[in-house]
């Protein structure tokens, strides 16, 4: 078992309930999609599974220990095995791409070795390795302010394939390339993580990605899972409740009932 | 009313604040026993006039611009030495004073457990010790306790200085961007090498061009300190002073002028390469 959670609710400093009572398996080497619409906890569950948020209630496991039973030495050495994929990957401006994406391993090396590599590239082969799956090989010593969105994006990704995890969390992993690169780099992820025999869970805006490239997804709407099935038996209807949204139909109420229409975000 | 009379609205308010400044100035004034009529009775100035008129020419003379050199040299040496040492302090204290590398802050929404925040103030506290007393004061005792000369000026600046560089690269730390670090926490990097990777790449500028702001300052007060015995230029006017050679203190002037202006240009150059 990769990831376990059970009854495991979240509650905001101000109040807010983000996630409420979920329960959650997913075994070794699966490759899970999470949707939802905006504000549904999408990512507030991806960051109690990389152990960034303390769940206020409930239990939870990762790669068959509970982090927050584990001291502080211990849990991080639980984070080095799992990697967090950002939307926006939080790089400093200056920093080139070969020390960004070597810095996945950080966890891993002594610290010696680490202070090391910021002297000079220890592992370029390596770096270089992960980001040419990514098409970004030649892009090595730029630095991270001179990348555009989606390439930022690929150089975080590149950066978790180099950490080499056990355990996969993409949020929104994709959502600034257009939806040919997004597709095409989606199933490199995939390719790479089926290879290795990694586990995966992302959250994406883009249902037909979503449904396409996973075989299990889990639809989020209020904190709370809707649905967990394979895509082929998803309905349009669930679809629908996944995504309705009775604010933005309550703006137009004088014109013509609108035909009910499938509401599917694209990226 | 074609023509309403022109009369400023803010006027008043001005004319009522520019009054309340004078009036709350005034005790100020006469507390500090300032009297700028002194300055200008005849006696006075002449006496002023002829210490100035002695600042020209510049003493040039082999021997003294020999003297001049060692001083200079001297006092760069108190400086750099004495920020040297500041750093070996200052660097370890920032990290253990700043919030920027709290694991507990990163599972909190960036504010650390009240028990790590505690462990900080000790630290804090000690930069604060380090950084209250003035350097002149701790010039007065080590003069004291190691006798006249730069031993002294070096010790009272790398006390004085590793506080306040202690501080403000604390606080530096914590101003840049916090999710770089935060973001390599959470991949299981231990704190020093999330600092290497995050925090400095953001911090190095602003840093560096505050170390170099202090080192000039360092200059400036070696010399100070240099008054009450320390060695360097700042002994070498008291002599100077003493001894009525105003062409000396002129040239240690301009070579003093000569120094800050290195500073500032060591500051933007070493910037442009980092930004």
């Amino acid at each position: 078992m990769s990831v376990s959670l059970s009854g495991v609710g979240l509650t905001h400093a101000n109040g807010k309930v983000a996630l409420n009572e979920i329960d959650l398996r997913v075994k070794l080497g699966e490759r899970v999609a999470i949707i939802g619409p905006s504000g549904a906890g999408k990512t507030s569950l991806l960051r109690l599974l990389a152990s960034n948020l303390q769940p206020s209630s409930g239990q939870i496991q990762l790669l068959g220990q509970q982090p927050w039973q584990l001291s502080a030495g211990k849990r991080q050495q639980l984070r080095a095995r799992i990697g967090l994929i950002h939307q926006t990957p939080p790089l400093p401006p200056r920093q080139r791409v070969v020390t960004a994406v070597l810095a996945g391993k950080l966890g891993q090396w002594s610290l010696g070795k680490s202070l090391l590599n910021l002297l000079h590239p220890l592992d370029m082969p390596g770096a270089q390795a992960a980001l040419a799956r990514l098409d970004l090989a030649d892009k090595l010593f730029e630095r991270c302010d001179q990348l555009s969105g989606g390439q930022l994006q690929r150089v975080g990704i590149a950066r978790v394939l180099y950490q080499a995890p056990e355990l996969i969390l993409a949020d929104e992993p994709v959502s600034a390339m257009d939806p040919v690169l997004a597709g095409h780099t989606l199933s490199v992820l995939n390719e790479e993580v089926s290879r290795r025999g990694m586990t995966l869970l992302a959250s994406l805006h883009a249902v037909e990605l979503a449904l396409a490239h996973f075989p299990r997804i889990i639809g989020v709407r209020e904190g709370r899972i809707v649905f967990d099935l394979p895509p082929a038996a998803i309905s349009v209807n669930a679809l629908d409740a996944l995504y309705a949204n009775e604010q933005l139909q309550a703006v137009p109420a004088s014109a013509v009932p609108a035909p009910v229409s499938v509401q599917i975000p694209r990226c | 009313m074609l023509n309403p009379p022109l009369r400023d609205p803010a006027a008043l308010p001005r004319l009522a604040l520019t009054l309340l400044a004078v009036l709350l100035l005034w005790p100020g004034l006469t507390l500090s026993e300032l009297n700028l009529a002194v300055l200008f009775e005849q006696q006075n100035a002449a006496n002023m006039g002829g210490f100035l008129a002695e600042f020209w020419p510049p003493a040039h003379d082999r021997e003294f611009l020999r003297l001049l050199a060692r001083a200079t040299l001297e006092t760069l040496a108190i400086a750099t030495a004495g920020m040297a040492l500041a750093l070996l302090i200052a660097i370890p204290g920032a990290l253990l004073a700043s919030r920027a590398l709290s694991l507990s802050a990163v599972h909190r929404g960036g504010r650390p457990a009240w028990w790590a925040q505690a462990l900080r103030w000790p630290v804090r506290g000690l930069l604060i010790v380090l950084r209250s007393v003035p350097e002149i004061v701790w010039a007065l005792l080590f003069v004291r306790a190691v006798g006249l000369g730069p031993t002294a000026g070096v010790l009272a600046i790398a006390i004085t200085y590793s506080g306040m560089l202690g501080k403000v690269y604390a606080e530096i730390f914590e101003s840049v961007d916090p999710r770089p670090s935060r973001a390599l926490l959470i991949a299981g990097s231990p704190r020093l090498a999330a600092f290497a990777y995050g925090v400095l790449p953001n911090a190095a500028a602003e840093m560096l061009s505050y170390t170099v702001y202090r080192w000039e300052c360092a200059i400036r007060a070696s010399v100070v300190m240099g008054f009450v015995g320390a060695g360097g230029l700042g002994q070498q006017i008291d002599l100077s002073l003493r001894m009525f050679a105003g062409g000396e203190v002129a040239s240690m002037l301009l070579t003093f002028l000569l120094l800050v202006l290195l500073a500032d240009q060591l500051s933007r150059l070493l910037r442009a390469r980092l930004l």
